[in-house]
C-alpha cells in the first residue's frame, strides 16, 4: 500500500524536523526544520482526506507563522555571547516547565487512545464544499467564536505594545 | 485506507514542488560551480563599496514590524474563513449571509480599534 509508506515517510520526517528543530543550536536553523515539520503535517492532512486543511496548514503556518516566528528571533539578542549566560534558575524552570507540558501532551494522548479509531470520514469530507457545509452549519458557535477569539488577539497584540506606540 | 487511486489526483501539485525544488537546487548548484571564489575580507564585507559596517547586524528592532505581521496574520486566517463560505454562498442562503456579517463585524471592530489606536501609525 503506498499510502502506508507514505504515512511512514510523512511519520519519520516530522518527527525527525521536530527533533531537530529542538536539538538545533543555531534558531534559524530551528526555523527550517520547523518548515520541514509543517509540511510533513500538511503530508498528513492530505492521507486524513482534509485536503483544504492542508492547503490552509501550508499557506498559514508554513507561509504566514513562520514569519511571525523570524520576526521573534529577531527580536531576540542573538549575540553569540549572550548565549552562555543562562542561568541555572532559568534551566530548571524551563525543564519544569516543559515537563508539565509533556505530561499534559501525555495524559491527553493516553485518553484519546481509550477512546477507539475514529471513524473514516469519506474521501470528498475535507473538499472546500463539504467542509463549508459542515462548518457553516454544525460548528456555527465555534466559528463564531473564533471571530471573538481574533478581535481578542488583535487588542492584545496592539496592547501589548502601546508604551511604544504612546511615546 | 482506500485513497491509493485518490492520491494520484495529487500528482500536478508533486509534480509542481519537484520543479520548484529542483530549479532552486539546480540554480544553487550551478552558481557554485560555475561562478568564481574570491574569498577575502574585502569581498566577504555586508557593504563592499559602502561605509565602514558598524556594529552588529542582530540587534533587537522595533515592535511595530512584529505588531504589522502579528495583525497580518489575523486578518489572513479571516480571509481563509471566507473561502469555504464563499464556495457554499448559495447553498447557505441569507443565514450564511447573516453569519458572515456577525463574524465580519467582529472583525471590523478589531480594525477600527487598531486604526483608532494608531497601532499602523508609522512615524
Amino acid at each position: 500500500m503506498i499510502t502506508e509508506y507514505l504515512f511512514w515517510f510523512l511519520a519519520f520526517v516530522s518527527v525527525f524536523g521536530g527533533v531537530a528543530t529542538i536539538l538545533s543550536r543555531n534558531p534559524v536553523h530551528s526555523v527550517l526544520y520547523l518548515i520541514l515539520t509543517f509540511f510533513a503535517i500538511a503530508g498528513h492532512y492530505l492521507l486524513l482526506n482534509a485536503q483544504f486543511l492542508a492547503a490552509v496548514h501550508v499557506i498559514v503556518y508554513a507561509g504566514a507563522i513562520m514569519v511571525l516566528f523570524l520576526y521573534v528571533i529577531m527580536m531576540l539578542n542573538l549575540n553569540r555571547l549572550d548565549a552562555e549566560k543562562r542561568t541555572l534558575i532559568g534551566k530548571v524552570t524551563s525543564a519544569v516547565s516543559a515537563g508539565l507540558l509533556l505530561l499534559v501532551m501525555v495524559g491527553v494522548a493516553r485518553g484519546g487512545s481509550e477512546a477507539g479509531e475514529a471513524p473514516a470520514e469519506s474521501i470528498d469530507a475535507g473538499l472546500v464544499e463539504n467542509l463549508g457545509q459542515v462548518l457553516y452549519r454544525d460548528f456555527l458557535l465555534p466559528f463564531e467564536m473564533a471571530s471573538v477569539l481574533f478581535l481578542g488577539a488583535m487588542v492584545g497584540a496592539v496592547f501589548l505594545s502601546k508604551k511604544e506606540l504612546n511615546s | 485506507m482506500n485513497t491509493t487511486a485518490h492520491l494520484w489526483d495529487y500528482l500536478p501539485i508533486l509534480i509542481m514542488a519537484i520543479v520548484a525544488l529542483g530549479f532552486v537546487i539546480t540554480v544553487m548548484a550551478l552558481t557554485h560551480a560555475v561562478g568564481p571564489r574570491r574569498k577575502n575580507a574585502v569581498k566577504d564585507d555586508p557593504f563592499e563599496c559602502g561605509i565602514p559596517v558598524q556594529g552588529n547586524a542582530r540587534t533587537p528592532f522595533s515592535i511595530k514590524y512584529f505588531l504589522v505581521a502579528i495583525l497580518f496574520v489575523l486578518f489572513d486566517v479571516e480571509v481563509i474563513f471566507m473561502y469555504p463560505w464563499a464556495v457554499n454562498f448559495r447553498e447557505l442562503g441569507v443565514f450564511g449571509l447573516w453569519e458572515m456579517f456577525a463574524f465580519m463585524g467582529l472583525m471590523i471592530i478589531g480594525l477600527v480599534y487598531i486604526i483608532r489606536r494608531g497601532a499602523l501609525k508609522w512615524e
